[in-house]
């Protein structure tokens, strides 16, 4: 079977001959971890106080010691020879798997919270079932995250709410923020095949069984922040786990990649 | 040439004896981080010593993208070599995941004594799970901080997030100086 007959069952793998499965997983969490890392590492020296651009720094180191963490095994498992390195500067556009919500470009710090409330209140869920998963290496790396998670969640949690229930100006940029992420909600709880399967061996979580504890969470934050819960978007985002992404995806990507690519094997 | 004998317990005081370039106070040993020392791949004091002198390492890291294991493990290699072994392998061990209740006692009396607040015992020893839906208080209560230099309970979170990972950054009230905070994890 050639690399391209395959491409269609390897959603964000274009190209590569994909197997096992659980590699695709893998690279599916670990590009999560990793765009999000780089946008939040872009907040340094841009946040409103410099407490927390050092917060932000840190939550962008845990998720990129995650993405390190995956990444590594799903090149191990892919078993091309690719490490992490490869797989998150030698990739093009269409190869990456995230979900459209980590990529987006934040309009400001409220949109940066919004989305951060949204994701960790998704990934924290996640982890904590990965950590039984019968991938022991899945687990383990679940289970030293899940820890990291709580407190990101925590964090978000307490500037939705500061920000949400504080000035009109700020309460309503924080409702700008929730309206304008809302739409890439959907795509955090979508499945396929490939997870289905992994599901049903007890390695992947059921994503979309994730979604009535991240609705009680979230709901109660933004209720207690004084802001609306938006109504399910009319055309929610699609497409980031099949290679498909917004056009903030290709800005960001030159970004973190230009470096590596300009001198290839370039060591310091 | 005849060099002595490198026994495992040599050899773990070797590995223990290296420190945190962040927290350069704490081995690693006291900070929990250093999970297992094998000479020629056998484990504790029945261990075989070979000709090859061959250590095998286990560390654990403290957040998953702590920047300071690298520089760890390359100092553990260094201590291994200067005491003798030939070929230092160091495995990062994820399982079971590090905590803060895994720093020893001498470890959390140097972090005080330095004027590093030490971590609270975590709640669950060990494994946090999340409590579902947060509390009706905008901030989780934690338990008091003293602080390393007066001793004062009266001391207030200043920022979540400290030079380190693991570290937040309080203040007192009573003496009027900030300070580090390792987090419970």
């Amino acid at each position: 079977m050639t690399a391209q007959e395959r491409a269609p069952a390897t959603p964000g793998l274009a190209g590569a001959v994909v197997d096992p499965p659980v590699a695709v997983y893998a690279t599916r969490l670990g590009d999560d971890a990793l765009i999000l890392a780089q946008r939040l590492g872009g907040w340094i020296t841009n946040a409103p106080q410099l407490e927390e651009d050092v917060a932000l720094a840190n939550l962008g180191l845990d998720l990129l010691g995650q993405a390190r963490m995956l990444l590594t095994y799903a090149g191990e498992r892919e078993g091309l020879g690719r490490d992490e390195d490869a797989l998150a500067y030698s990739r093009d556009e269409r190869g990456f798997c995230n979900v459209t919500l980590v990529e987006r470009a934040d309009a400001d710090f409220g949109e940066a919270m919004a989305r951060l409330l949204v994701f960790s209140a998704y990934q924290l869920p996640l982890y904590e079932r990965l950590s039984g998963s019968a991938d022991p290496t899945l687990a383990a790396i679940a289970a030293k995250a899940v820890k990291e998670v709580a407190y990101h969640r925590d964090h978000a949690t307490q500037w939705v709410l500061r920000l949400g229930d504080g000035t009109a100006e700020s309460h309503r940029r924080m409702q700008a923020g929730v309206d304008s992420v809302w739409p890439h909600v959907d795509e955090l709880f979508g499945t396929d095949d490939l997870e289905r399967a992994l599901v049903a061996e007890g390695v992947a979580v059921d994503r979309p069984a994730l979604r009535d504890e991240w609705e009680t969470y979230v709901r109660d934050v933004l209720t207690r922040a004084t802001l609306t819960v938006p109504e399910p978007a009319a055309a929610p985002a699609t497409g980031g786990r099949a290679g498909v992404h917004t056009e903030a995806m290709g800005y960001l990507l030159a970004e973190m990649q230009h470096l590596v690519r300009s001198h290839p094997g370039a060591t310091w | 040439m005849v060099r002595p004998a490198l026994t495992p317990e040599a050899a773990r005081a070797a590995a223990a004896a290296v420190t945190d370039p962040e927290l350069p106070v704490l081995t690693i040993a006291e900070l929990g981080i250093l999970r297992a020392v094998r000479v020629d791949g056998v484990d504790g004091v029945d261990g075989v010593v070979g000709v090859d002198r061959v250590v095998e390492v286990d560390l654990t890291p403290t957040y998953a993208g702590c920047p300071a294991l690298e520089a760890i493990e390359s100092d553990v290699k260094a201590a291994l070599h200067a005491a003798g072994a030939t070929d230092v392998r160091v495995r990062r061990v994820l399982a079971p995941a590090w905590t803060t209740d895994w720093i020893t006692e001498a470890g959390r009396a140097k972090l005080a004594a330095a004027g590093i607040a030490p971590p609270s015992p975590t709640r669950s020893g060990g494994s946090t799970r999340s409590g579902g839906v947060a509390g009706s208080a905008p901030v989780d209560l934690t338990l008091t901080v003293r602080c390393p230099r007066c001793g004062s309970a009266d001391t207030r979170e200043l920022s979540r997030f400290g030079p380190t990972a693991c570290t937040a950054l309080r203040t007192c009230a009573s003496c009027r100086e900030p300070f580090e905070h390792v987090k419970a994890l």
